[in-house]
């Protein structure tokens, strides 16, 4: 752990790139689901992750962090290598870097302050929860960073009581309470009606403002391009592209992207 | 559906309903049978008999919070009752046999642990399993006799276990006040404090609710469910020991009547079915209510032929009631089910 230490420490370091893949590779059995990845992820960017189903977006992203290791590859985080064979979810936790499943990240029977403290409770010696701290802490995220001002939402509610993008906000802000230098958000808006999703790319935005750095994985171009600072396109386990939303509409996009799955 | 967000009545006060139900139920028991339930005797003797079926239940209460179910705690009675009397009798171990006892369960509840969490067999086999083993062991080891424990009541053990520390009183109920009450009232407190307000609790309840998010949060739910059935099996070897004690005698079959009402008593008490909301206050109250209704029905004239018939009818309507008061997806799919309505996407979320 130790090492994880002197790596948190070096947070506020010199550092260009919160996270660089080099020459990264995965192969399932004979199957190549990553090819050659090198990418770059800035300290305060948003970079929209697209590309086709099975083109290896979800893959790529359990690699970043820590679910499976790479076949073949190297990472670096705030410009130190990372020894693959230790990288865990729990160590990219420890490293401030955050991911919001779909659907995977909060308990729907229970209250919002429990899925805010979660596996990093505030205790005494003895394991106890500091409820009252909890709950405070809780409120102030509710209201500062998540901006939730509408009646009837409090820390005691219960995730089932709330609508999909009011989750996506929850699961967002305690990533950025947690102070995470990189959310990883795996489509946040699938199933959402369009004011939620309003709603959850306004988080993405804060998460730019608050100075940190953001995957986004989205299948809907027009959210993405909206967002982001930069598209990194995959196909078929390569990076094909890299754009620049401002160079391209969400129309020529289409078309290059429905182009690249006529070239074979 | 501009539903309200806040908790519901049920998630603020722990237990409610159940404890509006047993007034009302202790109200009728009163009027119907004032010769049994108007006397303190009743109550001193359910301070001795309710204690192991409240052991039972508050580690279910776990078991079942964690979406999981443990069916073997009956086979642990019999087994860590066996260890423990043999070894008092036949060894005249004393307190050593109490720690044999205690420890033999300790061991049961961790090897049922291993195989739901490492081995990946689902809790119902697995102890379903286990619980045939036990309860064979149990059989083979003692020859199926039982042990006697004559004299047990001037040993410390049974002192300090299930003594009667006000036998001197002159007030007949409070000389029958009995210590197993004391120290079960302690460990039910300890085990509500653990539930709702420590971390351990707190990764049972989100295990309940979901595996998946509990695994992203970064809950070691293998750990977490080991530990889970390791405590049922302690507290079934408590309850074993306090009830062999208090009999002063083991028999095989001790534990066989217990799997029923101990799971009716979660399941009355609100903790869900489906795991992630549990509470160890209507656990509380579910056990009482059913071991009130025996003498309640005998009171009243029925044979004792009736007492599993209404404890499993009061089980069931228990259970319907619960699920819709709490699941209102289960409740539009049901009425859907039902053809009373259309869609049940407006069920609520």
């Amino acid at each position: 752990m130790s090492e994880t230490a002197a790596m948190r420490a070096d947070a506020h370091g010199d550092f260009e790139s919160i996270i660089r893949l080099e020459g990264v590779q995965k192969f399932f059995g004979p199957i190549q689901a990553l090819k050659d990845i090198d990418l770059k992820i800035g300290r305060n960017e948003i970079v929209g992750l697209i590309g086709d189903n099975g083109a290896g977006k979800s893959t790529l992203i359990k690699v970043m962090t820590g679910v499976m290791p790479p076949s073949a590859g190297r990472i670096f985080i705030r410009n130190r290598e990372i020894q693959l064979a230790d990288y865990s979810v729990r160590m990219a936790h420890d490293l401030s870097i955050e991911t919001v499943y779909q659907d995977k990240s909060l308990a729907e029977k229970q209250p919002l302050w429990r899925n805010f403290f979660v596996g990093r409770q505030i205790t005494n010696r003895l394991g106890f929860i500091d409820i009252k701290r909890e709950k405070e802490i809780a409120e102030q995220i509710l209201k500062g960073a998540i901006g939730f001002r509408s009646a009837g939402i409090t820390v005691d509610s219960t995730v089932s009581n709330l609508s999909g993008g009011e989750r996506q906000g929850i699961a967002i802000g305690r990533a950025m309470h947690y102070n995470a230098d990189l959310i990883i958000l795996d489509e946040p808006t699938v199933a959402l009606a369009v004011a939620e999703v309003r709603k959850v790319l306004d988080f993405v935005r804060r998460i730019k403002e608050s100075g940190h750095a953001c995957i986004y994985i989205e299948h809907n171009l027009a959210h993405v391009h909206e967002v982001a600072d930069r598209l990194v396109v995959l196909d078929r386990g390569q990076i094909v592209a890299e754009i620049r939303p401002r160079d391209m509409t969400v129309i020529e996009l289409t078309e290059f992207l429905i182009d690249l799955q006529h070239k074979t | 559906m501009a539903a309200q967000k806040g908790p519901s009545l049920i998630q603020r006060y722990e237990g409610l309903p159940i404890i509006i139900v047993f007034v009302l139920l202790l109200a009728l028991f009163m009027y119907i049978a004032p010769q049994v339930f108007m006397q303190p005797f009743i109550y001193t003797t359910f301070l001795s008999t309710l204690p192991p079926l409240l052991l039972l239940a508050v580690g279910l209460t776990f078991v079942i919070g964690a979406g999981e179910i443990d069916l073997s705690f009956p086979a642990i009675i019999s087994f860590s009752g066996f260890v423990f009397a043999y070894l008092f009798k036949e060894h005249d171990l004393g307190w050593i046999a109490v720690v044999a006892g205690l420890a033999s369960g300790i061991v049961i509840g961790f090897v049922n642990g291993v195989i739901i969490a490492k081995v990946g067999i689902p809790s119902f086999i697995a102890t379903l399993g286990t619980q045939f083993f036990w309860f064979g062991m149990a059989t083979v080891l003692s020859g199926g006799q039982s042990y006697a424990l004559r004299g047990v009541d001037q040993s410390s053990v049974w002192q300090v276990i299930v003594g009667r520390p006000f036998a001197g009183s002159e007030t007949m109920w409070v000389s029958q006040l009995p210590m197993q009450a004391f120290w079960t009232l302690l460990i039910v407190i300890l085990l509500w404090a653990i539930l709702t307000r420590h971390r351990f609790g707190e990764h049972v309840l989100f295990i309940g609710d979901s595996n998946q998010v509990s695994r992203v949060v970064g809950i070691d739910v293998d750990r977490e469910k080991i530990k889970i059935f390791t405590l049922m099996g302690a507290l079934a070897a408590i309850a074993a020991i306090m009830l062999t004690l208090e009999n002063k005698n083991f028999f095989g079959n001790q534990g066989q009547g217990y799997l029923l009402t101990a799971i009716a008593s979660v399941l009355i008490g609100g903790t869900s079915i489906f795991g992630g909301r549990a509470t160890i206050v209507g656990t509380a109250f579910g056990a009482i209510i059913i071991l009130m209704i025996e003498p309640a029905l005998v009171a009243a004239g029925l044979t004792g032929a009736w007492v599993r018939t209404v404890q499993g009818l009061v089980f069931l309507i228990a259970i319907v009631f619960y699920l819709f008061m709490d699941e209102p997806q289960r409740r539009g799919a049901f009425f859907t089910r039902m053809g009373l309505r259309r869609n049940f996407g407006g069920g609520g979320r």
